[in-house]
């Protein structure tokens, strides 16, 4: 009995490291949702202990180290748990020692098992490129000895922040892509949302990891509604949202609420919160935007960022009116900040649209053309232009 | 494993000794057994630079590069890892106003 328990389990685990392969190259399937409960994750992590898949993977990971690493236990793949490997592997991968885009094509090489070709396709690279990047990354590794561990406490917290920040900018590279552009650019989404999602269950104490895993799945249900058949970029407000992905909106509030529980907020659950409030509002002018002008208020002093400020006002403006918005537009082109940053002179247009100041608005939408850098926005700016002359 | 610090610093900026001089550092870092050894170095308007071009030994006076920032000191460590070195150098008083490059030793 005992032989046919152990030989169900080989099948199982067959499945999983199988799924594990596949789902890189076929996209996410469409209810990941089974996957996604706690009993579930301990259930695969469980059978990749004994996956000879995931160990083999994992022993070419940690073959980049010296196995002489007195805090590897026996330094043997089979018996470390494999939990614990990930984690480690995770936080080499991203070591600030290595340059950001290192840090990106090593996670993709190493956690997410991608071939070279397909890591250089779906960042926009050359293959000779990306494989020299790739070598010259393990070279340092080996030749600085950058150490293969989880990094010590009092490192831990802006060193999950870096390993935040690369999983967010792969999860930023794949959905920027537009419709009808290579399928591997979508699949960088998926990528990044399953290593996030095994962050997230490698670092149950970490809030912001379950923040960060929230953020993508709330962004990531909007897919469908982004882009319209012309291949245009559909702003939010306009948006159908009887196509955002509910199950993905209801997975992200869940985790946004559990990592909130914790009590330790963060700029990725800030993040998230926001979003969320975009998720719940049933069509645009139902929005909180007196929440979000808040919560990014909130997230300011966190990412000091011109750009959180001028997402602020644009919230501010839906709140409280588009005077008040322009307050703090006008005081942002004050600070130079934004210098060159087209969304900086769209915005005040759209204010003094609002506010019937047509003839100041075409010359911000004027200023916006110059600096415009998609012809999709290009196309919206000239639009805006030419009521406002109307206008005016 | 062994690396070379180069303690990277702008000479015109004025810096007081309280602020710039690594004693503490030194002795804190002597006695953990990480620092090998090390100096400060004379600034750049002491420096000569040579070549041998064609067999011709070629002088010059200052330093090889013309940058803002020069080498004012170097340390040779001995550390665990790149993280242990990392923390040296981020507590050498030159960290603060330089800036420091951590190189491995080319050993085989």
């Amino acid at each position: 009995m005992t032989g046919d328990w152990d030989l169900a389990e080989e099948c199982a685990q067959d499945a999983f490291a199988a799924a594990l392969e596949r789902w890189p190259r076929d996209g996410v399937p469409r209810r990941p949702g089974a996957w996604l409960t706690t009993t579930a994750r301990n259930r695969a992590l469980d059978r990749l202990r004994r996956g000879a898949t995931e160990a083999a993977k994992l022993r070419e990971g940690a073959a980049l180290w010296p196995s002489d690493d007195p805090g590897d236990g026996d330094g043997d793949g089979d018996d470390g748990t494999v939990q614990d490997d990930r984690l480690r592997l995770i936080f080499t991968c991203c070591h600030p020692a290595l340059p950001l885009e290192a840090r990106v094509a090593l996670t993709l090489r190493t956690l997410a098992g991608l071939t070279t070709a397909e890591i250089a396709r779906a960042l926009l690279a050359s293959e000779p490129t990306m494989a020299k990047r790739l070598v010259r990354a393990k070279s340092k590794i080996r030749n600085a000895a950058i150490p293969y561990r989880v990094p010590r406490a009092h490192l831990l917290p802006e060193r999950t922040g870096g390993v935040l920040a690369v999983l967010y900018l792969l999860f930023n590279e794949g959905y920027g892509a537009t419709a009808g552009a290579d399928l591997m650019r979508h699949d960088l989404c998926a990528e990044a949302i399953r290593l996030a999602r095994a962050l997230a269950s490698l670092m149950p104490d970490e809030p912001e990891a379950l923040g960060l895993l929230a953020l993508m799945l709330l962004h990531h249900a909007r897919r469908a509604a982004r882009v319209d058949d012309a291949g245009d970029i559909v702003t939010l407000e306009d948006q159908d949202r009887a196509l955002w992905d509910t199950t993905e909106i209801d997975e992200g509030l869940g985790l946004l609420d559990a990592a909130l529980r914790q009590d330790r907020a963060g700029p990725y659950q800030l993040q998230a919160s926001i979003a969320a409030c975009h998720a719940g509002a049933a069509d645009a002018a139902d929005t909180d935007w007196a929440r979000i002008a808040q919560l990014y208020g909130r997230l300011a002093p966190l990412v000091p960022s011109a750009v959180v400020e001028l997402n602020r006002a644009v919230a501010v403006a839906m709140a409280d009116g588009p005077a008040a918005g322009l307050e703090l537009v006008q005081a942002l082109e004050a600070s130079g900040a934004l210098a060159g940053y087209h969304l900086l002179p769209a915005t005040r247009a759209d204010l003094l649209r609002r506010l019937e100041r047509h003839a100041e608005a075409a010359a911000g939408y004027r200023e916006a053309l110059e600096l415009a850098g998609t012809e999709a926005e290009r196309r919206y700016l000239t639009r805006r232009l030419a009521e406002a002359t109307e206008q005016g | 494993m062994r690396y070379m610090i180069l303690v990277c610093v702008d000479e015109s900026v004025e810096v007081s000794p309280e602020e710039s001089l690594p004693t503490a550092w030194v002795e804190e870092m002597d006695a953990r057994g990480v620092r090998k050894l090390g100096s400060r170095l004379r600034p750049v308007s002491d420096a000569t630079t040579v070549q041998v071009r064609g067999g011709e030994v070629l002088l010059s006076d200052g330093p090889f590069a013309e940058t803002k920032e020069q080498i004012g000191g170097f340390d040779l460590l001995e550390c665990e890892d790149l993280d242990e070195a990392i923390e040296v150098a981020s507590k050498h008083p030159g960290a603060k106003f330089g800036t420091i490059e951590v190189r491995p030793l080319w050993e085989d």
